[in-house]
């Protein structure tokens, strides 16, 4: 934004980094995180957007729901949840126990999103974004968070090991 | 946040469960982490008894054999061991089977010869509070026999509560109960500050004590109530019970309801043992550098500015917001109390509590920015509960230092503008329906906008009508938004020739079965330093996780011989990686005005491409494995360049990590220098545990600059090549690149392709030499060359090759 004017649509993939380090936390991780600003996109095309979106990793039959939420960027913020691929939303297996993946709930959370902030318009006012004229969402998702989700996979830190066991098994 | 469910339903009672509360709360933005089961197994077993007779244990001296009427109308047998049963006590008992906190049922037991069938209840029998000195003894008014859990909450669900960090009102049992009344349309009780003690005496709390703040810009408000004749002990069982299921131990009934308050309402308070305010006195300042005092737990802790201190005549008596001090702690002896509310300016707790590392429950309230009304009704309700349950006097008034009164916030909305945002028109009478619900009020229409004035406790959070419109969003129900896509059917995504030439290459590698790796981007200084880098210093992190990842990698190399290190120690010594990622270098990045965090110039970044190629490489059912050495590496980085279009010759360089006799460096025709290959070096190599491995790593930044359009159109050639091998003995140190242009300079255009075949060393070319054979294609566009043609140009070429030092071999 600070170099293009309005309307923006973007997918932007990169290096992330905190300081922490244990199963489901690495200093180093991936995030995809998307933009869309322009004169009159909705909270209702985000849910639309997110749901092709859902749909397109985890199934055809996914169905998605906002949580509100908050993050400082976005207003309003929601979080998101895809309905379970392992238990189908039911929350329970096919053999009657209890879905240790959603943990019953039925409902996984793959991300954060929300209608940018109109505060941050300010900082690129000179590219002609003006909070009274352009809207749009954002999104962001862990992409090894996704991935550990889709495959099953136990421990965030094997996609830094580089063990070829782990690697030819996605290759 | 922990709110035990029989509180909330005190002030907001849904026809719900748990789990369907939780539900809501959950879907409107209030992130429950669990649904916890508190107390016993099940309230059934459980009743209310009254001790009839008691006497001593015959083969016991510690035990006491009971006569308990449970209301059944047969009385019960009951051995106990607490000193303090007596007879006409209304007490708690456990019947045999009831199941205990523990999940196992109670079994009746025979002790010393006496069978007592059922138990009577101590509070952490039960989980009400952690006292096992004795039972508990129930107030009067509860009748034997009459289920327990109506006299005391022995069971109970507890809502673990996710509280966003702009939601301080909800780090409270009425501020949830709030939610819970818009999320669901369930009536909301009367907020238990609303209603106030009554004082006595004639005396007025000014009279008692005085308050000054000295720094307005560390403390917005000080509020204290002086209270005399307080009885301090432990506190009823129901307050035990709130604090207890709420994650709070009991302390004395002072401090106990200092912590009730806060739980209810979200004003942390703070009580203080007058008679130890030295001086009576109190001034609100940020500390002296080096300043010290003994907290409530016993650390003596050394302060900086601008923390708040709550100083007496003395000194520090208490840190701002975060922790009292230990000398003017309530005690036992107490019989004066000054209690404080105050409100405290958010950001500086925040710095003041991380310098400390010091995080309490009063500073994660505090540091969320309270609102100043919050002070005072906190000190109405803890009024009503000093004079109730610890008998104390209120004194008339209150000392409140407040010097600059917060306004009240009106937040003008524009209906229309709810439906463009979200995408959904909602009817203004459900938007205005909605916001009175949350506590917002509607304070007029001015030309078709809504003016609502924000209540107290959203002050922190809801200021602007974007604000507004996500209340009603989330009330009015995120799952009820319909599903719709951006009208914008021309927005078509695609790569940039960056990003495409970054995937061209990759799958180069791919294809030729290497396998790609993604490493962090840290390394340490020890492994640069095995890699011989001197120079340059590398961007060091401020604050790393360990010496291992404390710097930013300059190259993609050292990850690439951890993977291989890794993998080759599990029996894959041959795997043949690659990365693609970016490599960091100091200072000089785009940004030179400073706008980087506080102030830091950004590193440069450049994306690399880099390979390491040990032992023989892949290998399939036809192909043999390729061993690693120089010419294999060469040939992968020239499949990187082609699949570029980026035309780059060999030439020989030294790096430290890289054999000496057996590295080179790719420039591009003009000049620039893409990167380096060649075999690392075998002391590298055995720092990694490797045999031997080859490598190369390229600027892919400067290969996208250099990359060309889209190749341009040349006529197929219509007439034959003329096609001669020749063979070229050169000095061993003449590069075959040299050779390779020497000969294209002795050919001109009609020289169509070169290329290098096979090399020789031997005899036949004597010591020092190496033979160099080359296929060369002659080829004009318009004609087919004629012997005399062809020949002429090969005397060029034998010449230009003379004064490299060449020599063709008949």
């Amino acid at each position: 934004m600070e170099v293009q004017e309005p309307p923006v649509y973007v997918i932007v993939p990169g290096k992330c980094y905190r300081r922490d380090s244990d199963a489901t936390h690495t200093p180093m991780f991936h995030q995809v995180e998307g933009l869309a600003v322009d004169e009159d996109i909705t909270l209702a095309d985000l849910k639309g957007v997110l749901l092709e979106f859902a749909r397109a990793i985890f199934g055809r039959e996914r169905e998605i729901r906002l949580r509100s939420s908050y993050f400082p960027f976005t207003e309003p913020s929601v979080e998101v949840d895809v309905s379970c691929f392992a238990c189908g939303g039911s929350g329970t297996l096919a053999d009657g126990s209890r879905d240790p993946l959603c943990k019953g709930s039925g409902w996984i959370e793959i991300l954060g999103a929300g209608m940018v902030d109109p505060n941050l318009y300010g900082f690129v006012a000179d590219k002609g974004y003006d909070p009274e004229r352009v809207q749009g969402f954002a999104f962001g998702m862990g992409i090894e968070r996704i991935a550990m989700l889709r495959h099953g996979v136990p421990d965030l830190r094997m996609f830094f090991d580089n063990d070829l066991r782990f690697l030819e098994q996605f290759g | 946040m922990r709110v035990p469910l029989s509180w909330l339903r005190q002030y907001c009672d849904p026809p719900l469960s748990a789990r369907e509360i939780a539900d809501r709360l959950d879907l409107t933005g209030t992130e429950v982490s669990r649904v916890e089961r508190v107390g016993v197994g099940d309230p059934d077993g459980f009743v209310v008894g009254r001790v009839e007779l008691v006497a001593p244990h015959p083969n016991a001296d510690r035990l006491s054999v009971c006569v308990v009427d449970d209301g059944s109308g047969s009385p019960r047998t009951i051995v106990c061991g607490a000193p303090n049963v007596a007879a006409g006590q209304t007490v708690a008992v456990a019947l045999p089977g009831a199941l205990m906190p523990n999940g196992e049922p109670l079994a009746e037991a025979t002790l010393r010869g006496i069978t007592s069938s059922g138990m009577i209840l101590a509070e952490d029998e039960v989980g009400i509070g952690e006292d096992h000195a004795g039972i508990m003894v129930l107030g009067d008014g509860a009748q034997p026999g009459a289920p327990l859990a109506e006299h005391l909450p022995i069971a109970d669900d507890v809502l673990d509560l996710e509280i966003a960090p702009n939601r301080p009102d909800c780090l409270a049992v009425y501020g949830v109960a709030r939610e819970v009344h818009a999320a669901t349309g369930a009536p909301l009780g009367v907020d238990p500050t609303t209603y106030d003690a009554e004082p006595s005496g004639e005396d007025s709390a000014e009279q008692h004590a005085s308050v000054k703040i000295a720094d307005p810009d560390v403390c917005l408000r000080f509020t204290a109530r002086v209270f005399e004749d307080v009885k301090v002990g432990p506190s009823p069982l129901w307050l035990k019970a709130c604090l207890t299921a709420a994650g709070q131990r009991p302390i004395s009934n002072v401090v106990d309801i200092t912590n009730y308050v806060m739980l209810l309402c979200g004003q942390p308070l703070h009580a203080f043992d007058l008679d130890r305010v030295r001086g009576a006195s109190i001034v609100v300042r940020k500390a002296h550098d080096g300043e010290k005092m003994t907290t409530l737990d016993g650390v003596e802790r050394t302060f900086q500015s601008p923390t708040a201190l709550v100083c007496d005549a003395e000194g520090p008596s208490g840190i701002g917001g975060i922790m009292g001090g230990a000398v003017s702690e309530v005690s036992g002896s107490t019989t004066r109390v000054l209690m404080e509310a105050a409100t405290w300016v958010g950001t500086n707790i925040l710095s003041s509590s991380s310098l400390l590392g010091l995080r309490t429950e009063a500073s994660t309230r505090f540091e969320k920015q309270l609102h100043p009304d919050l002070a005072m009704a906190a000190q109405r309700l803890a009024a009503r509960l000093l004079v109730e349950v610890c008998g104390a006097r209120l004194v008339p008034g209150a000392i409140d230092a407040y010097p600059a009164p917060v306004e009240p916030l009106l937040v003008p909305l524009r209906p229309e503008r709810v439906g463009r945002l979200l995408g959904v028109q909602i009817p203004q009478e459900e938007i205005v329906a909605i916001l009175e619900q949350l506590g917002f009020e509607l304070s007029g229409v001015e030309s078709g906008d809504l003016l609502f004035a924000v209540p107290s406790w959203r002050s922190a959070d809801v200021q602007r009508e974007a604000d507004l419109i996500e209340e009603v969003g989330r009330i009015h129900g995120l799952d009820r938004l319909p599903i719709t896509l951006p009208e914008r059917p021309l927005a078509v995504g695609r790569l940039t020739p960056a990003q495409a030439l970054r995937r061209g290459i990759e799958d180069v590698m791919r294809d030729r079965g290497l396998s790609e790796v993604v490493a962090y981007s840290f390394t340490s200084p020890g492994t640069l330093e095995r890699l011989r880098l001197g120079g340059e210093e590398p961007v060091a992190l401020a604050n790393p996780l360990s010496e291992d990842q404390s710097v930013m990698r300059p190259l993609l190399l050292p990850g690439l011989l951890d993977a291989a290190r890794h993998n080759a120690a599990r029996g894959r010594p041959d795997a043949w990686l690659f990365e693609s990622a970016h490599v960091y270098a100091p200072g000089g990045g785009e940004r030179t005005d400073g706008a980087g965090p506080r102030g830091a110039t950004p590193a440069v970044e450049r994306h690399h491409l880099a390979a390491l190629l040990p032992g023989d490489g892949p290998s399939g059912w036809r192909t043999a494995p390729s061993p690693t050495d120089f010419y294999a590496c060469k040939a992968l980085l020239e499949a990187v360049l082609n699949a570029a279009g980026v035309e780059a010759r060999v030439e020989p360089e030294q790096q430290s990590f890289l054999h000496p006799g057996r590295s080179a460096a790719a420039v591009a025709n003009d000049g620039s220098r893409l990167g380096w290959l060649g075999e690392v070096h075998p002391e590298v190599a055995a720092e990694w545990d490797l045999e031997a491995a080859t490598a190369f790593e390229l600027d892919v930044d400067l290969l996208a600059e250099l990359a060309p359009g889209p190749a341009p159109y040349r006529d197929v050639p219509s007439y034959p090549a003329d096609v001669q091998d020749i063979a070229v003995v050169v000095p061993e140190e003449t590069q075959a690149a040299e050779v390779e242009s020497a000969v294209r300079e002795g050919g001109g255009e009609l020289l169509d392709t070169v290329r290098v075949f096979d090399v020789y060393h031997g005899e036949q070319v004597g010591e020092g030499k190496r033979s160099l054979a080359l296929r060369l294609e002659f080829r004009a566009p318009d004609r087919t060359l004629t012997d005399e043609e062809v020949a002429a140009l090969r005397d060029r070429i034998e010449a230009r090759l003379a004064a490299i030092g060449g020599q063709l071999r008949a």
